[in-house]
């Protein structure tokens, strides 16, 4: 499932309805993204999440439907926060159930290389310096190109 | 009519997310409306710039693509990850 929302979400709980809706999986995996409090720039105070619907949902459905061919997995939860965040506010989860931990942990992972780079989000950070809009880091173009 | 939309620093030199313009004659494919919707805005090149991607009605074409006056028109500077 996947799921862009503009309210802010609690990941723990997000977790927990996760594990019921994959019951019977051998294993979970989760990753919670939050906002960092420092950028190269400074100290941040608000960071926003531009979309462009309905790309932006058909790129994230596409790389999940890749991980699941890819990995034998149960069940695949994204949810990606848009809209104005604050430091320390989860910005992304992302969660995976399969039999084995191997399947759950490499999909996981997969799933963030491509959030980090391929996915349509535009990010502008504000910090005590001014507004400025954060394109990938070359690291992650890397790290998305270890899948190819 | 056409409509364009602006994201990341698109939207800030434009001072909008999205607006709808007539196409002028000869406006027919993306490089043209580059050029024309570049210099009638005095950008100075920034929609010129090649890592800028568009997309018409959701998908991104590879360009020059022709384009109507019925179009969408999303430009997308580089996308910068969740």
């Amino acid at each position: 499932m996947i799921k862009l929302t503009e309210s802010p979400f609690d990941a723990a709980e997000a977790l927990r309805d996760f594990e019921k809706s994959a019951m019977g999986a051998g294993a979970i995996v989760s990753f919670t993204g939050l906002v960092r409090d420092t950028s190269k720039l400074g100290k941040v105070k608000t960071l926003h999440l531009q979309a462009y619907t309905p790309m932006t949902e058909r790129g994230i459905t596409k790389a999940a439907s890749d991980a699941n061919k890819r990995w034998p997995l149960d069940a695949l939860l994204v949810i990606h926060r848009i809209g104005d965040l604050a430091p320390g506010e989860p910005i992304v989860f992302v969660a995976t159930a399969s039999a084995h931990r191997r399947a759950a942990f490499e999909a996981a992972d997969f799933l963030m290389d491509y959030l980090k780079t391929e996915a349509v989000f535009w990010k502008k950070e504000t910090t005590d310096s001014g507004a400025h809009w954060v394109e990938p880091r070359p690291e992650d173009y890397e790290d998305r190109d270890r899948w190819s | 009519m056409a409509r364009l939309h602006f994201f990341g620093r698109l939207m800030d030199a434009f001072g909008t997310n999205t607006e709808t313009v007539a196409l002028p004659a000869g406006i027919n494919d993306t490089s043209a409306l580059r050029a024309w919707l570049d210099n009638e805005r005095q950008l100075g090149g920034l929609l010129l710039e090649k890592t800028i991607r568009v997309a018409i009605n959701d998908t991104i074409v590879s360009e020059p693509w022709p384009i109507a006056d019925s179009d969408d028109i999303a430009f997308l500077p580089p996308v910068g990850g969740g």
